[in-house]
């Protein structure tokens, strides 16, 4: 990276720059329809080409090894998660006009709140900066590992005690939801439990 | 100009390849199979022992009707198809078959995420097909398919993770560069960890519950005809293809072998894809089908424990030798 703002002028039309600058309207435009539109699985494969274009955005900045993270996290596990819980629970083909909420315009109000405060961080840090795309990769995979465990290795620590937490915290929430069920299911039963789970292993064996 | 030449034959090349191997894995399966069962196969179709029978069903399948249902999602039901098939198009063109930037479509430099990312983006086509068919039995295909894929991602990505530890690149070719011989018992837990999970992956017997035609018909691809159910069933097949060279590459060495390697790197690399295949096929013929809980179970008691318990070995022998 090099700091010469100078040689360069506001968007210099090179190829990468307009391919980077029409990705980037693809995306804007996908992930508009994902919070307009009336038909929810649609939402959550405007999301795929959202994020995909965000990798290929990745791509164009140089930055290789986080753009396949990026598919690979949202694109193959996300989504597909976000999908299975829609198939699990309610998935109609065609509108759903209840799936509307009323709280719009505070959505709306935080997430221009958000994003002026991002755009305005990220035009702070890298007004100047350009990247070098003649020598080797700035964002390969060796310089990523690099900066991540050398420079970052604090915050990236922090993250791994954060997402522990949070898997801790989905293994209590999963844990207390299963013995209300089984009340809910046979009230008054002598052993709630123990006849449900004879219940699922009869059907299993029927199978 | 030498360069868009370059990149242009990379390209057929590796399309060439994605169209022809497929059904090579194909026609094999049915004459394997066939014979495993004490029967013939296809027999009569282009003269010497049905060579030519995939090719008499793909033209059947151009000619059937292509029917959409009246109450599926017009547009997501045609787009599945695609979805499903393109990934391995774009897997084929990282992996490479012999040594050196010659044998391989692109170089790239994050190879073992590129593949597993793009690999998972193709079981999007399966949930799709499964949400816009507007059917029960395809819903439910599709809801397997994705309690599958969430299931046996991650013990792929644990194995394949030990391998670029093993390595210390995350690039194809550079695994294959840094490649020795005692590896194979070594990372040897994590190959079939890596194997199995991709085959529930692909969703082959026995793990062939989503598409299960005994309960729900043929799953999430119940509705399909023509041409787009014959997409489908070339990315199962493109689908063994890749899995079983990725395999080669990451823990058999690829292009490696006793003798020959300067010229030959090659023939190691199909020879070893080859016998992959036929066990894909051979296991098709040999285990029942898993039960949906018995699938959940091995892949979360059996196989994440064994992939990480290769991540630690491949990290101790790693620090010992160091």
């Amino acid at each position: 990276m090099t700091l010469a703002a100078a040689s360069h002028g506001f968007l210099s039309p090179t190829g990468v720059e307009i391919a980077f600058l029409l990705v980037g309207l693809v995306t804007f435009g996908a992930a508009v329809v994902t919070v307009t539109t009336r038909q929810l699985v649609h939402a959550a494969l405007w999301l795929v080409v959202a994020l995909g274009g965000l990798a290929v955005e990745y791509l164009l900045l140089t930055a290789e090894f986080i753009a396949w993270v990026q598919v690979l996290i949202y694109v193959g596990a996300v989504v597909v998660l976000i999908l299975f819980g829609l198939m699990l629970t309610r998935a109609p083909i065609g509108r759903s006009p209840e799936a509307d909420s009323a709280n719009r315009w505070a959505a709306l109000t935080v997430a221009v709140a958000s994003a002026a405060a991002l755009v305005w961080v990220v035009v702070d840090a890298f007004r100047t900066t350009w990247i070098d795309l003649d020598g080797p990769a700035a964002g390969s995979t060796a310089v990523t590992g690099a900066s991540l465990f050398q420079n970052w290795v604090l915050p990236f620590e922090a993250l791994s005690v954060l997402l522990l937490a949070a898997l801790v915290g989905a293994i209590v929430l999963s844990r207390k939801a299963r013995p209300a069920r089984a009340g809910e299911a046979s009230p008054g039963g002598a052993s709630p439990s123990g006849a449900s789970r004879s219940g699922t292993s009869q059907t299993g064996g029927a199978r | 100009m030498n360069d868009a030449l370059d990149v242009t034959l990379r390209l057929l090349v590796v399309f060439v390849v994605f169209l022809a191997f497929p059904l090579i894995v194909g026609q094999t399966e049915h004459k394997v199979m066939a014979h495993m069962q004490g029967r013939l196969g296809p027999m009569y179709a282009g003269g010497f022992h049905g060579w030519a029978q995939l090719v008499a069903d793909g033209v059947k399948f151009a000619q059937k009707e292509d029917v959409v249902p009246a109450d599926a999602d017009r547009r997501i039901f045609q787009l599945a198809p695609a979805v499903a098939l393109l990934p391995y198009l774009l897997v084929l063109l990282a992996i490479p078959v012999g040594p050196g930037e010659g044998a391989v479509g692109q170089v790239v430099d994050a190879g073992v995420f590129f593949v597993l990312a793009v690999m998972g983006v193709g079981v999007l086509g399966s949930l799709m097909a499964g949400w816009s068919s507007a059917n029960k039995f395809s819903l439910l295909g599709g809801l397997r398919t994705a309690a599958q894929l969430l299931a046996y991602e991650l013990p792929m990505l644990l194995t394949a993770a030990s391998v670029a530890m093993a390595a210390g690149t995350v690039s194809l070719v550079g695994i294959l560069d840094a490649f020795e011989w005692w590896w194979l018992p070594w990372q040897i837990v994590g190959a079939v960890v890596f194997f199995v999970a991709g085959l529930a992956e692909l969703q082959r017997p026995p793990f062939d519950m989503p598409v299960a035609d005994s309960e729900i018909i043929f799953g999430a691809y119940t509705e399909y005809t023509g041409l787009r159910f014959a997409l489908f069933l070339l990315a199962e097949y493109a689908g063994i293809v890749v899995l079983c060279g990725l395999t080669t590459v990451l823990f058999l060495g690829g292009w490696h072998g006793p003798w020959g390697a300067d010229g030959l790197g090659w023939v190691w690399t199909l020879l070893k894809a080859a016998v992959l295949a036929f066990v894909v096929i051979w296991l098709r013929v040999t285990y029942p089908r898993l039960r949906e809980d018995q699938l959940q179970k091995l892949s979360w008691t059996l196989l994440v424990p064994l992939s990480l318990a290769q991540i630690a070995l491949t990290g101790i022998v790693k620090v010992v030798i160091a």
